[in-house]
């Protein structure tokens, strides 16, 4: 079902990450698609995550829509300015792409291209006004576009910031300028995220909780000490460490986290990174 | 301004000061005083076979320093200019003469400084300018067309200074200041996306993830303004900056000294 849709109806909604190749041999991105396809309600495309080059996501997008998926065209501040972000948004309608994804984008300072120039013309809140203006009919400069757009917007937020009531103002500001639905960072804390989703109900927007698959215990701690924001509890890196296999548990620890999520969340986002083959295994397995 | 001895300035801080504390803070002060007459730019020098590739086949090189900011960061002053003239002359450059202007940015002192030092410019192959951009910008346009100018140092920032020999980046001269909204700590400047609505998904502990050193500028702006009461303002959405001020070069002729300098002069 078309993520609009799905995010209307009652149903849990599941989104995936796929992530571009570095060039243009999009085989592996087309047969990961493929797999994900009958599983998931809309696929997100990642905008040189990281800050590492990567297939444009506007041009990944339009592979998905021919593969029969909708998807989620992740759009960044960082390498664009507002004359392109806008042109490029336009040119995302007229290629049947429904759904955008505001961020403001990871520095370059993390990426491959070090010495590049960070844009950040606008902001993710700019960004997302600027799409509701573009839905509106009219550029950010008010005037009148000879032909709209009529995107569902979404944004993300961080349910664990700490401290978190700058994070919280920021998404509020997000919902006001016109986001109508959240794809949180991956969270490992279900009682905390549960006390955000409460807080988050009382806006008119949709929260789809962010699912990051451990594939080992030593990705955990790499989470603990090199992602800002992603904490692991203890006794999930033990639950791994202890398994036979890491990679089968990781998959488990999944598939449990949305399970829960089911009881009271309006869906669930998956971030593989690279284990793209494994989100339908996730999904099964939270049946 | 440099001509003015910094010893002579202090007196009028140390009026009511005893001294033994007066004894403690006579260098602070006294570099405190010097560096007030300045906007500081930082600079940093440039690799010196960087400096040697824009010298090749020039061998009479003159060289200009700067008194002010280039001599408070150590890359432009009387020392660095003595350190060049060597490396020069190990590389086997004549180092025809040098000048260290008070002031490397001020045309009007280049100028006059180009018609004292007129024969040993004119014997030179190049200029070598041991100060910021905006110096080697006016020594190029005083020596024109004909002779060639190279920068000796990169410009970084314009500074704050905390204490003798400490800087940091106060101000990004963005040409729209949000400190008002902001409750006087700049985003532009703090923040390395240069965010204006709040923190990024990076911050974390209420720290910065470009260098987990720093605390995140938007948790330093919602603490503060938060005890001011004064939270609503961040409720609002900060529109996109207008950058239509930077349209680059800038000039600015301030008309009231004008005035003021021709009615002195008659």
């Amino acid at each position: 079902m078309a993520l609009k849709n799905s995010l209307a109806s009652k149903k849990f909604t599941i989104t995936a990450e796929i992530c571009p190749p570095k060039g243009t041999d999009t085989s592996v991105f087309i047969k990961n698609a493929r797999l994900l396809k009958d599983k998931i309600d809309a696929a997100n495309v990642t905008d040189n995550q990281r800050a590492v080059m990567r297939l444009s996501s506007l041009a990944c997008s339009v592979l998905l829509l021919k593969e029969g998926i909708d998807p989620v065209f992740q759009m960044t501040c960082r390498d664009r300015n507002r004359i392109a972000l806008q042109s490029d948004i336009l040119g995302a309608w007229t290629l049947g792409i429904k759904n955008i994804l505001a961020l403001s984008g990871d520095h370059v300072s993390f990426g491959d291209h070090r010495d590049a120039k960070p844009v950040f013309d606008l902001d993710s809140v700019q960004l997302v006004q600027v799409i509701s203006k573009l839905n509106n009919g009219q550029n950010m400069k008010d005037a009148a576009l000879n032909g709209g757009t009529d995107f569902l917007i979404g944004a993300v937020v961080a349910p664990e910031a700490n401290p978190s009531e700058p994070e919280m103002l920021k998404f509020e500001k997000k919902v006001s300028a016109g986001a109508r639905f959240f794809q949180t960072q991956a969270f490992y804390d279900m009682e905390k995220f549960k006390r955000f989703y409460e807080y988050a109900k009382k806006f008119d927007v949709k929260i789809l909780g962010g699912i990051l698959l451990l594939k080992s215990a030593k990705m955990a701690h790499f989470l603990n000490n090199n992602v800002p924001g992603v904490n692991v509890p203890e006794n999930l890196i033990k639950e791994l460490e202890s398994a036979p296999d890491q990679l089968e548990k990781g998959i488990e620890i999944a598939a449990r986290q949305i399970k829960e999520l089911k009881a009271f969340c309006d869906g669930a986002h998956i971030m593989a990174i690279g284990q793209e083959e494994n989100v339908p295994k996730i999904i099964d397995l939270s049946n | 301004m440099g001509n003015e001895t910094a010893g002579d300035k202090p007196q009028r801080y140390m009026l009511l000061a005893p001294p033994c504390i007066w004894a403690i803070f006579e260098r602070e002060l006294i570099s405190v005083s010097t560096i007030w007459k300045f906007n500081m730019i930082i600079t940093k020098k440039k690799d010196f076979q960087k400096i040697l590739e824009y010298l090749k086949n020039k061998n009479k090189i003159f060289l200009y320093g700067c008194n002010s900011c280039a001599e408070q960061c150590e890359t432009g002053g009387e020392k660095e200019i003595k350190e060049m003239t060597l490396l020069l002359e190990n590389a086997g450059k004549n180092v025809t003469g040098f000048s260290l202007p008070d002031e490397t940015c001020y045309s009007m002192i280049i100028k006059k400084d180009f018609r004292e030092q007129k024969k040993t410019i004119e014997g030179s192959d190049a200029i070598l300018v041991l100060a910021c951009g905006a110096g080697v910008k006016a020594v190029s346009d005083t020596a024109g067309d004909e002779k060639p100018v190279f920068p000796a140092l990169d410009s970084l920032y314009l500074a704050n200074v905390t204490r003798y020999g400490h800087f940091f980046e106060g101000c990004a001269l963005c040409g729209e200041c949000v400190l008002g909204e902001t409750g006087g700590i700049c985003p532009h400047t703090n923040c390395p996306k240069g965010l204006l609505n709040g923190p990024c998904g990076g911050m974390a502990d209420g720290k910065c993830e470009v260098n987990i050193e720093n605390d995140c500028v938007w948790v330093r702006i919602y603490t503060r303004l938060k005890k001011q009461g004064r939270l609503d303002v961040l409720k609002k959405i900060a529109p996109a900056k207008d950058y239509s001020s930077g349209v680059r070069p800038r000039n600015t002729i301030v008309e009231s000294r004008i005035k003021n300098k021709k009615q002195e002069d008659k």
